[in-house]
């Protein structure tokens, strides 16, 4: 029982980690892309479409990353190229990503497809209580670990990272110094579209194996906040999705099993917990912000 | 003939709903007929549905008839919106497919007296304004039946999605009809507090199917549930519309609402002028919800199940046959006679006895 709650938590929590890993890494570049969601289900329709029309999961993965990359694309065209006002941006994609996913989508809604393969080692996945939990997952889980993994790294001890943050924290300066900025932070928002569209492709390609319009259902903004709750921190970043996502599967069970709290206020948990850390958290640093400084703010460099 | 025109991804980018209209010329003979849908007509369940009884229609009515819907409209001022611009295009008959256009519809109607609106699920309406539902409870009496006899552990899961009457008359009725089968039957409930969730009903499934349940029933709609079910090697029923294809092994029925017959009648009356005002709730009698084929059941089940069916269309079988007894052991008042009535169970807001569990918010 143990293990399949903790299988249903992973499975629960992948979408959100791959989705808000993305969006830390362009919000660390000063850009504020609140496109989540629409890049996130035009992601899930690429996705079944290129798994269900080659059988091949990998192929979906790839479609569904591209697909958001081709959102994040316009959106810095949008944000980076014209200057236009990012959040106008952010809430303009996602309402064009729902509206294309739904005319992607209209050719094979009702069609279904086999989930992704899960690793299976001889010997380590077959152990008690830890192998399928540690061996046995599908592999968009190990690429959302591997990612949480690389960025703290990359973020803080390579050079691009060091000048991706210089992006979003002093855009002037970052220029000054020479570095294309407009370039820097196009990069950090198709990295970001494309982790938004591999977290919706998760969803038809593992979660629940077919597509339906607005399958996301609001998985975007929850990401979006657990940037803003990770205070744009990795490490925190990871503990929120899964903090997320074990309260939301706690929860079912807690009503599964009769615990008698009402199921809106149960519901209402994950929201809760994020809502309350976040408040800790700025308590600990005094208030003040923890935000990349430029986080927001056009730059247009020749003004 | 109706042409589809999927120009919509625009328009859903603006926000608006996705249009789509007839490209035949128009006669001032035709009667023009809109549809307001909460989702897309390609989800499989609810507005698919709908959609189906649009089709009848044009098929039935062909050029003497002219539909346009609006897809995605979601509750509150864009229906409104999109209701008086139907409206104001010239369609004389109006379809609105969501319990949250009631006020909305309401007020368009208004407006318009000389246009005739249908309402699904409300309650309120004006001599322009009918109303109409599925008596969805008499599907649930049919697979609280099969469900009590295919259960191995004797524990049916269900997946509520907001806890409403129609929703808690649902779970009353298939309790009541399992109990008869095993009186010791139990039923595990969670709501996901939505209707559309498929990642969230699959985690409900997979909670329930943990905690001992083997039959799962659903009152969400995507076919999430189902796939669980047929992946695990449990038993579940379908919701809206058919779902064998996600669950071969796994699906027993479902309740399939069907709005054709209805529909038809509907335009049929505005047509020859007899048209009225007036509140339909409708079952397996007027064939406003069918059962989905017995499937993955033995013989003697499919036959219980058959003959429930017949009875509850030949009125013999009363879902809510009194007495029924509540969580806190109290009779109910039989107001219908021999059952409870219509406005009892259109407001029913009490668990029947054997359910140990409390309703959320109560």
């Amino acid at each position: 029982m143990l293990e399949a709650i903790l299988l249903s938590i992973v499975t629960a929590s992948t979408p959100l980690l791959l989705a808000a890993s993305g969006e830390l890494v362009t919000e660390r570049a000063g850009v504020l892309n609140l496109g989540v969601e629409g890049m996130m289900i035009i992601g899930a329709a690429c996705g079944f479409g290129g798994a269900w029309l080659t059988g091949s999961t990998m192929v979906g993965a790839l479609c569904g990353i591209a697909a958001g990359m081709a959102l994040a694309a316009l959106f810095a065209a949008m944000t980076i190229g014209l200057a236009v006002n990012q959040v106008a941006a952010g809430l303009a994609l996602t309402i064009l990503g729902t509206g294309l996913a739904g005319l992607i989508g209209l050719g094979f809604v009702g069609e279904r497809i086999t989930a992704a393969p899960h690793l299976a080692i001889p010997g380590l996945t077959d152990l008690p209580m830890v192998g399928k939990l540690v061996f046995g997952q599908d592999p968009l889980v190990y690429v959302s670990l591997g990612l949480i993994a690389a960025i703290p790294f990359v973020l803080a001890r390579t050079r691009a990272g060091l000048v991706l943050r210089a992006a979003g924290d002093n855009a002037a300066a970052a220029h000054a110094l020479g570095y294309d900025v407009a370039k820097i932070r196009t990069l950090a928002v198709l990295f970001g579209g494309g982790c938004a569209g591999l977290a919706g492709a998760y969803l038809p390609l593992a979660y629940t194996p077919f597509f339906a319009p607005g399958m996301t259902a609001g998985r975007g903004w929850i990401a979006l906040a657990l940037v803003v709750f990770a205070s744009w921190r990795p490490a925190r970043l990871m503990a929120g999705a899964y903090l997320f996502g074990a309260v939301s599967i706690l929860q079912l069970h807690a009503q599964a099993f009769g615990i008698g709290l009402p199921s809106q206020l149960m519901s209402a948990l994950p929201y809760l917990a994020t809502v309350i850390v976040l408040v800790l958290i700025s308590r600990v640093r005094r208030g003040g912000s923890v935000a990349p400084a430029a986080l927001g703010t056009a730059f247009v460099p020749d003004r | 003939m109706h042409k589809a025109m999927m120009a919509a991804a625009l328009m859903l980018a603006a926000g608006c709903a996705g249009a789509t209209s007839a490209a035949a010329q128009d006669k001032p003979a035709k009667l023009k007929i809109g549809f307001v849908y909460i989702g897309s007509v390609g989800d499989f369940g609810w507005t698919y549905q709908h959609d189906q009884a649009r089709k009848a229609i044009v098929k039935e009515f062909g050029d003497k008839v002219e539909t346009t819907f609006l897809e995605n409209v979601s509750e509150g001022p864009d229906a409104e919106r999109s209701i008086e611009q139907l409206a104001r295009a010239g369609n004389k008959l109006i379809f609105t497919t969501s319990f949250g256009y009631m006020d909305s519809t309401i007020k368009v109607a208004k407006k318009y007296p000389d246009v005739k609106f249908e309402h699904v699920t409300g309650y309120k309406r004006e001599p322009n304004v009918a109303t109409y539902s599925g008596r969805f409870y008499e599907g649930r009496t049919i697979q609280g039946t099969i469900a009590a006899k295919m259960s191995k552990k004797g524990v049916i899961g269900y997946i509520g999605s907001v806890p409403v009457p129609e929703v808690i008359s649902g779970i009353n009725a298939s309790l009541l009809a399992a109990q008869k089968i095993n009186p010791a039957i139990k039923i595990k409930i969670v709501w996901v507090n939505s209707w559309f969730n498929p990642g969230k009903e699959a985690d409900a499934a997979k909670a329930l199917l943990d905690q001992g349940a083997d039959v799962i029933m659903q009152n969400t709609d995507s076919a999430a549930a189902m796939q669980i079910a047929n992946e695990r090697g449990a038993l579940a029923f379908a919701q809206d519309s058919d779902m064998i294809k996600f669950g071969p092994k796994a699906q027993l029925t479902g309740t399939i609402s069907n709005w054709t017959p209805y529909y038809l009648a509907r335009v049929r009356a505005v047509l020859d002028g007899s048209w009225a005002s007036a509140d339909t709730w409708a079952g397996l009698k007027d064939k406003m919800i069918l059962m989905a084929p017995y499937t993955n059941m033995p013989e003697d089940v499919k036959k219980l199940a058959a003959d429930t069916e017949a009875g509850i269309t030949d009125g013999s079988i009363k879902p809510f046959a009194c007495p029924i007894v509540d969580q806190e052991g109290k009779e109910v008042e039989c107001k219908g006679g021999d059952h409870l009535d219509d406005s009892q169970v259109l407001g029913m807001n009490f668990y029947v006895k054997g359910i140990d569990d409390k309703i959320p918010g109560k």
